[in-house]
């Protein structure tokens, strides 16, 4: 491997150089950092990118619109529902697509559960890293399978589920399914509230989230970050309210904000966001129509992917995946491909501004700073 | 199962009284085996989506304790078993190499998921490695994309499998003044140098892929910028939704 250049002089004695990953157990994945210390404080920290890079926007740009929907799957692996939902609007747009009202409900109900699944999934790895081997990720594991059930059952794969179609969804939700959904939401404060007695107020947490880490609101929106890191900085920012895309200005959830900006912030508003995405499904579930799940218009280019040719023009659907904003930025030419298609990684900007957090402090505290930004390397490298 | 055969020529009756005696009469191969077998430790190591398959594998629910594979080492010189699960890109082949070189024998590698196998949905990617097999040599394939935990499980037991017919005097690793060491390949203008290691893999006469899809890698063929201020100039009759 080829080492990184610092700018700063490494000669003296008590400047250290070490390389974090890309085979380590907490880098999430293949991610890599050089990191420069003097003590145990750091000094500098350049990420590494580039060790996942699957060729994602190449892919795509030669396959037709509906064969790109499986490997959206497969840019953030944890919530595959939420990156379908971000592609599945860039394409409406540009097609002019409408998707019909029980569709809509069904694709909110898919991305909250799945919204539920990153963050607790995310908070067990973040704890991982804290030193908490293996315990915390065993409850939040628990608690993933049994919506992973669901998402088997209704989509029919646990992990890529390929569920969005352009002017609706793939499959309906039964009433097993719908009656599977609230007897999870049911339970889902019973295992928060289990959740938080083990570790909100848990002391080991406290002294080593509370002020590590510290992004204060300016930086945070000049490194254009976004997600629960940026709203744990207390910037209201979420675009399921600013744009209220699919039918999100219905509901009545609140966006939970941190004041801080540190860890422990950002390990708090995720579970709030929990929280106010189990409102969410309650309202939806209460309210879904009966109907059809596929607009009429795109009836046909399910069986027939390559007579689907949007006109001449660009698109960028943007949705909030549990990371931050997730875009997808499509230029069609006419053809049954895209003609340029690119992802905007909230992963990927997040990690900009991992080197400010990390600067001057300790060296086990930057892996929980990388912990906090929630990164997958799927999406990061693409 | 197929186990180490016991060719001992004992009495059978003369072990059974044995055996009442709380006296164990089996093969060394048997017991060595099945000590191997039954505590493969694996490398922590995950590449890509199947990684989150492998963690769920080590949860509750799946539980690879059941099968004696639970250490997660994060280090390579401590593990057994390397599980390659996702795509191994030409940055991180050189890698996944470098690793294997540092495991200490005996060593199996398994391979989890389309990718690993052969380049996967990523196939026709430029930065993809069709097949972590070119490098080194590998124990089991799972394929799927990604395999479910229970598929893991499966592959895990098909190397039990394989340990247990392993014998002791002509293993591999007992020879003496073996040195196992694979070519750790070089990252290079044109993709990774060399292309494949010979003594693992050999490029297949047939080109299935070419015979089956009419070309090897998908390449776009798109020359010419779609006009976008034309298109998004406005127009006096608005056209179709969808052309």
């Amino acid at each position: 491997m080829e080492t990184i250049p610092f700018s700063k002089n490494t000669d003296t004695a008590e400047m250290l150089e070490i390389n974090f990953g890309p085979q380590h157990p907490s880098t999430h994945g293949v991610f890599r950092m050089a990191v420069q210390l003097e003590g145990e404080k750091i000094c500098g920290l350049k990420p590494v990118f580039g060790y996942l890079h699957r060729n994602h926007e190449q892919i795509a740009e030669n396959l037709p619109y509906a064969a790109v929907m499986p490997y959206t799957d497969r840019l953030d692996y944890v919530n595959a529902l939420t990156n379908n939902f971000g592609y599945a609007l860039a394409v409406e747009k540009l097609a002019g697509l409408e998707v019909p009202e029980r569709a809509e409900y069904i694709r909110v109900i898919m991305a909250e559960l799945a919204r539920i699944v990153n963050h607790i999934a995310v908070i067990g790895f973040m704890l991982n890293d804290l030193g908490a081997f293996f315990t915390p990720l065993l409850y939040a594991f628990r608690e993933r399978e049994r919506i992973l059930d669901i998402f088997e059952g209704v989509t029919g794969s646990r992990l890529m589920n390929n569920f969005f179609r352009f002017g609706g969804v793939k499959h309906d939700l039964t009433e097993a399914d719908l009656a599977e959904i609230k007897k999870i939401i049911a339970r889902f404060p019973a295992f928060l509230k289990e959740f938080e007695d083990l570790l909100t107020k848990n002391e080991i947490l406290c002294m080593r989230c509370q002020n590590v880490g510290i992004l204060s609101a300016g930086d945070a929106i000049n490194a254009g970050i976004t997600g629960p890191v940026l709203r744990a900085s207390g910037v209201n920012y979420d675009i399921r309210k600013v744009d209220g895309y699919s039918i999100y200005n219905r509901f009545d959830f609140q966006v939970p904000l941190g004041k801080k900006g540190d860890v422990y912030d950002r390990y708090y508003v995720r579970i709030l966001e929990i929280r106010q995405s189990l409102k969410i499904l309650e309202q939806a579930l209460a309210k879904i129509p009966q109907g059809e799940i596929m607009n009429k218009k795109a009836l046909p280019y399910l069986k027939m992917p390559r007579n689907f040719k949007p006109p001449v023009g660009e698109a960028y659907g943007r949705i909030e995946s549990p990371k931050g904003e997730l875009g997808f930025y499509v230029v069609s030419d006419g053809t049954p491909q895209p003609w340029r298609y690119h992802v905007r990684a909230p992963s990927l900007i997040n990690l900009t501004a991992l080197e400010e957090m990390c600067l001057g402090q300790k060296v086990a505290d930057a892996i929980v700073i990388l912990g906090s930004i929630d990164i997958v390397l799927g999406e990061t490298d693409r | 199962m197929t186990f180490t055969k016991n060719k001992s020529t004992s009495d059978p009756r003369l072990r059974g009284e044995l055996a009442k005696k709380g006296v164990v009469w089996t093969s060394l191969d048997f017991l060595y085996n099945w000590g191997r077998r039954s505590s493969i430790w694996p490398m922590q190591f995950g590449l890509a989506c199947c990684a989150f398959e492998m963690i769920a594998a080590a949860c509750a629910r799946y539980d690879i304790a059941r099968f004696g594979a639970e250490l997660f080492r994060a280090s390579p010189r401590q593990a057994d078993l390397m599980i390659i699960s996702g795509t191994v890109t030409k940055k991180m082949a050189p890698q996944v190499v470098r690793l294997y070189n540092q495991m200490p024998e005996p060593k199996y590698v398994l391979t989890m998921g389309a990718c690993a196998i052969s380049g996967g949905p990523f196939i026709d990617g430029y930065n993809v490695l069709r097949g972590i097999d070119r490098y080194i040599p590998v124990d089991v394939h799972i394929p799927g994309c990604p395999p479910r935990p229970e598929a893991l499980l499966h592959g895990l037991m098909e190397l039990q499998k394989k340990i247990a017919a392993q014998e002791i005097l002509k293993a591999e690793w007992y020879q003496k003044g073996l040195k196992r060491e694979f070519p750790i390949p070089e990252y290079g203008p044109n993709g990774l140098i060399p292309k494949f290691n010979p003594e693992v893999w050999r490029p297949p006469q047939k080109d299935a892929r070419r015979i089956h899809y009419g070309q090897t890698i998908l390449v776009g063929k798109k020359l010419k910028a779609p006009d976008l201020e034309l298109a998004l100039a406005p127009k006096p009759a608005a056209p179709g939704a969808v052309a």
